[in-house]
């Protein structure tokens, strides 16, 4: 190799080989990873969890934790040999010229620092100190575009946002010009108008810097929009490797195939199919792989697969150079599905709707100031149909969840009828009957699952309680309640821990279909797992309803996954609804121009880029909504005074479609046609 | 490094050690707790059979050997009526050793109990509650002790009940606050989703995942409650003659010092310190292998 071609490349990753040590025994985590990432590239790296993508980041900096060591390979940072580095050589390499993102800025921050000390800390470290390491910060804020960086400075951490506080770690990253950045999932966690902000930020800033980008992402689209080059990691080793399009719209390895198979994409619904899964699971870190990683949850796998490990085929052609660690590469996209598509569904007899939510309002009192969390939600669900409830954090989805359940009294006035009776406000005061007939899956099972407690217990307690049952007849039920979620007899004696997240959530809805509900609130069920996982668990919640038909209310703040699964959407602003509708006429619109812009933030595989529109700023706060349409102070189709002084009623556009906007509907669906047609 | 999996996939969790295990093999490990419990268990196998194996009857008299030095026939000396100062040291943990357990027994059912109580239903009962828990502490145990002697006369049940409810206040505060964190958690909800009540959700549900602070309370408890039941019984409110308690020991010779007879006291409150030092060594490991 020339020297300017070693210089063109800013990483290189060579054979290399990370293991942990875990209870005495090396484990492999990375195997023989080869990679190289150009100057100003940006590289997508993507993979499930554990399939060891953070390794590699950590890895590059030689940042790897105790038990962690390289025991092969080689690394090669702008030339550089980064394992023959001294502690001095390496500590000026992370200094200067390597910065990374996490994915979680309020760890990154300090948090009893002033973000304005911990910016001018790095430019001090650099021989710049007093007024000039002050200049230097405020541009550094001003490049990542915070508006007012002078008083950003004053402010502790928890005083931003999470999208703030996010920038503010860019800013740090990018403050001594690294010719290397690593994002390690930086928009995980935020929501998904705060999400296209950053990514926006870091597209941006990519035309601005030199900077190499190693992106890590579980998330396939966001990696499809902000990437040149993706590789696909599967337990530690590079299965396929390509241009971003060309990989995710022709891939060429099995795992690829279906990982990309289970997002429900251009509008899937739950009656148009399942999703694909991904049998089985990940190889454990260590385990021993003979052949190919894959070929234990890979339809196409045949002897050969399992006993020898297929090499890198290179299947470079006109659309640029690319790889594929497998001998079938050629059929990768024969893969046969892995859960049949095919729904039997029954048309729905319109009936008297199960649950009936009138002019629902609750206020919490914040610092002597009245918070409405919810305000005056009206909405009715009918058996069988889901009701998804999307918006930002903090629009009230959750509070309204709750105030449903009855953990949380609304205030007076409003009604809850189920099943034509009217629901007492507090849980305590309701009927046994009402109790099991309403239940709850929670975002996050570790907390929703007594860690305490085996699954059997868990489970025997709540059909104990909720369907009345016990002795034999429990035991009879609590076998088809288990196999009715795929669980199996060898998980009921074990503890929550001892199960992966996929299958403690099945547990947990488990549980909640123990008493026969008529209604099930799904709070974020699948926010903390992965795509394989998620598909799983959606096709779970679509078959119980249909064999079950249960209700759902639908929390997520995944547009598609909330459109796969509802029937009916509820779009929520600061507590009030700002757009309910059948879910297919939200989509695709004309849609209250809140609507519009969740839709516009989200990252698409597909990528049929429209007009992107953007939302200045930050939810304003519920204490102190703006006055008029709360929606005024964002709203990029705002029309004049009148959205300042008069709040709009939420008025039926369409039957059964109701908008609560100014802009009339004929309007608004004119304004959207024109956006969708307009070059971006 | 919240990302790096030091642990593994799925299917490896299903063959992790379980909580209790991982405790165990870490306490095993932990030298600060096998010393502490090394000597602990010295003093409770004194407790125990010291009387079989002790030089001389630690309660026999012997006027004419009053007061003398340590020597070889007499390891720590005699004390003013001529008793043997070793015999008696190695009996001495028998009260000590029964009192302070039970009260810090005492101390923890109690405490657990009003630490639930108080971190459950928070609101007004745990206002009330708290303000009387508080006020309570703000009382000396000695005070409490002397108010306790008046009313119910000196006896080992007294120590135990005086000691035990000075200290209930404290694990209360350590058990509520543990409360407070569990209560957030939805498994809590889910239980209130299945009209379950106050109780079951109290003592079923969260009592068992609060079980390691309280643990770690009550042996760090246990040396306070050792040195209290000491300091009582040197003040003449706690454990009384002819015992051969330490407390009481340097009760009745600390005014030998002045004359020169050192070992008439020495010995026994370098057992006390050995005692509290052992149960804190333990403590300290507990709490260490607790919070890996």
């Amino acid at each position: 190799m020339t020297k300017s071609a070693k210089a063109e490349i800013a990483l290189e990753l060579h054979d290399l080989s990370v293991a942990y040590r875990v209870a005495g025994r090396n484990r492999a985590v990375l195997r023989n990873l080869s990679l190289n990432i150009r100057q100003g590239e940006a590289y997508g790296l993507v993979g499930e969890s554990g399939c060891g993508k953070s390794t590699v980041a950590l890895t590059v900096v030689r940042y790897l934790p105790r038990n962690g060591s390289i025991s092969g390979g080689a690394i090669s940072l702008d030339g550089q040999d980064v394992m023959k580095l001294d502690a001095e050589a390496l500590r000026r390499a992370r200094a200067e010229s390597v910065s990374m993102v996490y994915q979680d800025p309020g760890k990154a921050l300090n948090p009893s620092i002033r973000i304005g000390r911990q910016l001018t800390e790095i430019f001090e470290l650099g021989g710049i100190t007093g007024q000039a390491a002050t200049d230097r910060a405020i541009a550094m804020l001003n490049r990542v575009r915070i508006s007012d960086p002078p008083s950003v400075m004053q402010r502790y951490p928890h005083q931003l946002s999470g999208g703030m506080q996010q920038r503010v770690a860019i800013a740090m990253a990018l403050a001594n010009d690294p010719s290397m950045l690593i994002l390690d999932e930086p928009t995980t966690g935020l929501d998904a108008t705060v999400e296209a902000e950053v990514l926006d930020l870091i597209a941006q800033l990519r035309q601005e810097l030199s900077a190499s980008i190693l992106f890590i992402s579980h998330n396939l689209a966001v990696v499809s929009n902000m990437c040149d080059r993706v590789g696909v990691l599967y337990a530690g080793m590079l299965v396929e490797e390509g241009p971003t399009d060309v990989v995710f719209n022709d891939p060429r390895h099995p795992y690829t195939v279906a990982l990309l198979r289970c997002l429900p994409r251009g509008g899937q619904r739950k009656d148009q199919g399942r999703l694909d899964t991904i049998p089985g699971f990940l190889p454990g870190i260590g385990a021993d792989i003979k052949g190919c990683a894959f070929a234990d949850r890979c339809a196409l796998a045949d002897n050969r697969c399992r006993s020898e490990l297929p090499p890198l085929y290179d299947l470079s052609d006109e659309r640029g150079k690319r790889l594929s660690r497998c001998f079938h590469h050629d059929k990768a996209q024969a893969l046969p599905r892995a859960t049949p598509s095919d729904v039997a569904t029954a048309p729905k007899p319109t009936t008297a709707p199960v649950l009936r939510v009138a002019g629902l309002n609750k206020t919490y009192a914040s610092h002597g100031h009245a918070l409405r969390a919810v305000k005056d939600v009206s909405l009715d669900l009918r058996p069988g149909e889901t009701l998804g409830l999307v918006g930002e954090s903090g629009s009230g989805k959750t509070t309204f969840a709750r105030l449903l359940l009855g953990l949380v009294p609304p205030d007076d006035g409003g009604t809850i009828e189920l099943e034509g009776k009217a629901l007492a406000p507090k849980l305590e005061n309701r009927g046994d009957d009402q109790v099991k007939a309403m239940q709850i899956v929670f975002q996050n099972p570790d907390s929703a699952l007594n860690r305490s407690h085996s699954i059997r217990h868990i489970l025997g307690r709540a059909l104990k309680r909720l369907a009345g049952l016990s002795g034999k007849v429990l035991e009879t039920r609590l076998d088809d309640l288990v196999r009715s979620v795929r669980l199996t007899d060898r998980h009921l004696a074990v503890k929550p821990r001892q199960l992966s997240g996929g299958l403690k959530q099945r547990v947990a809805i488990a549980r909640a279909f123990a008493g026969d509900p008529r209604i099930v609130v799904c709070d974020e069920p699948t926010s903390a797992l992965d795509v394989s996982v998620q598909a799983a668990i959606l096709n779970l919640l679509a078959d119980l309803q249909s064999k079950e038909d249960v209700s759902y209310i639908f929390i997520s703040h995944d547009l598609g996954v909330v459109r796969y699964l509802s029937d009916k959407i509820a779009v929520l602003y600061l507590g009030r609804i700002m757009e309910i509708g059948p879910s297919e006429e939200v989509f695709s619109g004309p849609h209250h121009p809140y609507t519009e812009a969740l839709l516009s933030a989200v990252p698409k595989l597909d990528q049929t880029e429209t007009a992107r529109i953007r939302l200045d700023g930050e939810i304003p706060s519920a204490t102190n909504p703006p006055p008029g349409c709360v929606f005024n102070t964002r709203c990029p189709r705002k029309i004049g005074p009148i959205c300042e002084q008069q709040e709009p009623q939420l008025a039926e556009a369409q039957p059964g479609h109701s908008i609560r906007c100014h802009i009339p509907y004929p309007e608004l669906a004119r304004l959207q046609k024109a956006a969708v047609t307009e070059p971006a | 490094m919240s990302a790096v999996p030091t642990t593994s996939s799925p299917q490896d969790n299903m063959r992790r050690r379980s909580p209790m295990a991982e405790v165990f093999f870490s306490l095993m490990r932990s030298r600060t707790f096998l010393v502490g419990l090394a000597i602990v268990l010295f003093w409770v196998a004194c407790a125990l059979f010291g009387e079989h194996f002790t030089p001389y009857d630690p309660l026999a008299d012997d006027i004419i050997n009053a007061l003398a030095p340590p020597s070889s026939e007499h390891w720590f000396g005699t004390d003013q009526i001529g008793r043997d100062v070793f015999s008696r040291v190695i009996v001495g943990s028998r009260d000590i050793l029964t009192v302070a357990p039970l009260a810090t027994l005492l101390a923890t059912v109690a405490g657990t109990a009003l630490g639930l109580l108080t971190g459950y239903f928070r609101g007004i009962v745990d206002d009330v509650v708290s303000r009387i828990l508080e006020a309570f502490m703000a009382i000396p145990v000695v005070i409490v002790a002397l108010l306790a002697i008046v009313a119910l006369g000196t006896s080992k049940a007294t120590v135990i009940v005086v000691i035990g409810l000075s200290f209930a206040p404290i694990i209360a505060r350590t058990v509520r606050s543990a409360v407070l964190a569990e209560r957030e958690l939805d498994y809590v909800a889910a239980a209130q989703l299945r009209h379950e009540s106050a109780l079951h959700t109290m003592f079923v549900e969260i009592l068992p995942n609060v079980i390691p602070p309280i643990l770690v309370e009550t042996t760090v408890r246990l040396g306070y409650a050792i040195f209290a039941v000491a300091t009582l019984s040197f003040m003449g409110f706690g454990i009384q003659p002819p015992s051969p308690d330490w407390g009481l020991s340097i009760s009745s010779n600390y005014g030998m010092i002045g004359g020169g007879f050192w070992w008439t006291v020495l010995f026994d409150a370098l057992a006390i310190a050995s005692l509290v030092i052992g149960v804190n060594l333990v403590a300290d490991g507990v709490h260490g292998a607790l919070n890996d």
